[in-house]
């Protein structure tokens, strides 16, 4: 290639450049439209109550129903969005495990299979956690349950969004 | 490096040849506006072709938040409109885009008009024109309808009795067009569905016909 731009290139470069300029101007606000969803914040997460007093909690872990307000795009739903936590006594501490199996997102239970006792169970690819959480070496699942954050106000037990690890 | 994976493309596929014959043509001194300005009027049949490109664009992009339905239509047009970056440009662009297109449209009819570029052998390609009209005030009057919203509602109603009026299969197009006997639940997706998918693709094919002929047969003399 010669060191001087030759006309002909001179004017590629300047039609090519423009047509670039306008095309992007057409083209970034609808690639921005898009792209919003990632772009956004995501809610930050309240406390709610669930109305289970604190002696209602005891060592064996129990389903606790909760509702969370969600704005879904323009959807709202009335009440909020249904959640469920397993709610314990560990070492007196109170513990309250997200039921999203680790492995890939489908729902464990407690106890819920004869074979393993005494274990969350994932009946999708048989993922498998201790009842602190800690999942089952040697099973689907490379890390222990999520929990909620929780704090007890006068007597009930209130539910937040899920501690980062 | 552009340059290179170009070479690498052509190699294999021999593109250079099909895109040449697409582009690499003469323009005729008397459409061309760096000869005479006068002859930008030749322009209006590309920028309607241009503008329908961006509509067909803007529409993609808008397909990602609306949801044709009745309880869903206007609060997700809303929501792309109000809490969605950039919602107001790109529904603008689809919005305004409509209007100018069937004004570009009109411009073209009327120079093809003046200039007598219909006579023979061109009448073909004139009906085919025509034709692509109709696609595009049906793609107008369908989409006019999906954010419903008031004017969009009443639009279509005041649209679909005049549908209604025509002599024998008046009651029968209606029905049709609604989907029903009102308009509502089944109207919504009937529109949406010739929206997006069955006039496009018959504008597409007319478009291709009607570029197709003009290679074939050239564009008019001067005159």
């Amino acid at each position: 290639m010669s060191k001087k731009v030759s006309r002909r290139q001179f004017l590629t470069y300047t039609l090519g450049g423009t047509a670039g300029f306008l095309g992007m101007g057409m083209l970034f606000p609808m690639i921005r439209f898009a792209a919003d969803p990632m772009l956004k914040k995501g809610g930050k997460g309240a406390f709610v109550n669930t109305n289970l007093t604190e002696g209602q909690i005891n060592e064996t872990p129990q389903a606790v129903d909760f509702r969370v307000a969600v704005k879904d795009g323009w959807y709202v739903p009335e009440g909020g969005e249904p959640r469920t936590a397993w709610v314990m006594k560990s070492e007196g501490k109170i513990l309250a495990l997200s039921p999203v199996c680790k492995h890939l997102g489908c729902t464990v239970g407690w106890d819920s299979n004869p074979q393993f006792k005494g274990e969350f169970f994932c009946p999708c690819h048989f993922g498998r956690y201790f009842k602190n959480g800690t999942n089952v070496p040697g099973t689907p699942p490379t890390k222990p349950l999520d929990q909620y954050e929780t704090k007890i106000e006068a007597g009930h037990l209130w539910i937040g969004p899920i501690k980062k690890a | 490096m552009l340059r290179a994976v170009y070479k690498w493309v052509d190699e294999r596929l021999d593109v250079t040849p099909i895109w040449r014959d697409v582009a690499d043509h003469e323009v005729p001194e008397h459409v061309n506006p760096a000869h005479h300005f006068s002859a930008f009027i030749y322009c209006f049949g590309g920028l309607t072709f241009f503008v329908v490109m961006i509509q067909i664009l803007s529409g993609m992009f808008l397909a990602m938040y609306y949801v044709p339905d009745i309880i869903n239509a206007h609060a997700s047009v809303k929501y792309l409109q109000t809490e969605v970056a950039m919602g107001t440009i790109v529904r603008g662009m689809h919005h305004w885009g409509a209007s100018v297109a069937i004004v570009m449209l009109f411009l073209h009819t009327l120079r093809v008009f003046f200039t007598g570029s219909y006579k023979n052998p061109r009448e073909f390609n004139w009906i085919v024109g025509v034709l692509i009209f109709f696609m595009m005030l049906g793609l107008g009057f369908t989409g006019y309808l999906l954010p419903w919203d008031n004017k969009a509602y009443f639009a279509t109603k005041v649209g679909i009795q005049i549908a209604e009026s025509v002599p024998f299969i008046g009651s029968y197009l209606a029905t049709f067009l609604q989907g029903g006997d009102m308009v509502g639940a089944t109207t919504i997706p009937r529109f949406y569905a010739l929206h997006v998918f069955f006039l496009p693709a018959g504008l597409l094919g007319l478009l291709a016909t009607h570029f197709i002929l003009i290679r074939r047969q050239g564009i008019s003399g001067p005159l």
